[in-house]
């Protein structure tokens, strides 16, 4: 059986005149509709809060929360000192155009793993579709991307 | 500008002289099932003796869905020449999805699952809210488990945002699968406690470092 897997690439451009909630209603909005989202740049420290506390908000018997991963390139260490400055030069003119943001819905994605030199997003069938078979004990199946 | 400078400076001066005593709103943070209930408890009874528990604790993630509050625990210094007094807030476990599903696996039933849900995403809200009353923080890790998550990641990343000053416990080191190293590598600009709040091992070294950050 196929399933269809949905990314949507959302350009910083896109929220960077947008206010904090703004923002976080555009991201919402799209892991809603059973996407993936993948931002280019990260949110705030206070944004990331706020994303999580909206998503509690909006919980229900369908909508079970988000996996988040933000990859940032900032946060790799380097013991030269050029280096380290060319990052913080870099850091102070692309600020949080850095890097990129995963954000998908519980009930696809069951876990986002980080590793140093790749990503994997665990996920399980979208269980609204075949209710019968979970009651069944099909159980979910696991696809490593 | 000056007049509240000589006020901090007389303040400082004076609890100098006499003993100090500082007065600071403590917060244990952390996801779910990392041990925060277990070492609020461990605290309340160290400080204001047994009977005074915080919480109840279980191996059922968000079984702590409201933040606690207890007033008045004094902590000692080894030495006993400085004392803290500390409000503890015991929050939610912060998470980034909640599933009532998950609870009717450990065996509850549907419509208790349906309520624990929900009471544990309003818990998550609220312990986010609390984060900007709070002069410090113990971030509580369970060390079996990878520390590498985004919601660890946030809520670090949130208290430096805010100028809060961070204690990382790492918890549960009395399980075989601990990895104290693990959490240390993964926030190098924190100072790391290893603990087990359930057996009380290490707790002295808790006390030392908690006197060192939020002092």
């Amino acid at each position: 059986m196929i399933h269809v897997l949905t990314i949507e690439f959302i350009p910083y451009f896109e929220i960077e005149r947008l206010d904090s909630s703004a923002r976080i209603d555009r991201l919402l909005k799209v892991v809603k509709q059973n996407k993936i989202v993948l931002l280019e740049g990260r949110l705030k420290k206070t944004e990331e809060s706020d994303l999580i506390a909206k998503t509690m908000s909006m919980i229900d018997e369908h909508f079970k929360g988000i996996e988040l991963a933000v990859v940032d390139p900032d946060k790799a260490e380097s013991r030269r000192f050029i280096e380290r400055l060319r990052k913080e030069v870099v850091s102070l003119l692309l600020g949080d155009r850095q890097g990129f943001t995963i954000i998908g819905p519980a009930n696809i994605v069951k876990e986002i793993k980080k590793d140093p030199n790749k990503i994997q997003l665990l996920t399980e069938e979208v269980r609204e579709k075949f209710p019968h078979k979970k009651k069944q004990g099909s159980s979910k199946k696991k696809k490593r991307r | 500008m000056i007049k509240k400078l000589m006020s901090k400076l007389m303040d400082k001066f004076l609890t100098g002289i006499f003993k100090r005593k500082k007065k600071i709103r403590l917060g244990l943070y952390g996801p779910p099932n990392g041990g925060k209930t277990t070492l609020a408890n461990k605290i309340c009874e160290d400080w204001l003796g047994k009977g005074n528990a915080m919480g109840t604790v279980s191996a059922i993630e968000h079984e702590t869905r409201e933040v606690t509050v207890k007033e008045q625990i004094i902590v000692k210094s080894k030495d006993n020449k400085k004392e803290i007094e500390f409000t503890l807030a015991d929050t939610p476990g912060i998470a980034t999805r909640i599933d009532y599903e998950d609870f009717m696996k450990k065996g509850m039933k549907a419509k208790e699952a349906k309520k624990r849900a929900k009471e544990a995403t309003k818990g998550v809200i609220d312990a986010i809210k609390w984060l900007d009353e709070m002069d410090c923080v113990i971030v509580v890790l369970d060390s079996t488990k990878d520390p590498y998550s985004q919601v660890n990641i946030t809520i670090i990343g949130n208290l430096a945002a805010r100028d809060i000053p961070v204690l990382v416990v790492a918890n549960k080191i009395d399980m075989k699968k601990a990895n104290v190293k693990k959490i240390e590598n993964a926030f190098p600009q924190y100072s790391v406690v290893p603990i087990s709040a359930k057996k009380g091992k290490n707790i002295e070294k808790f006390y030392e470092s908690l006197f060192e950050v939020a002092d």
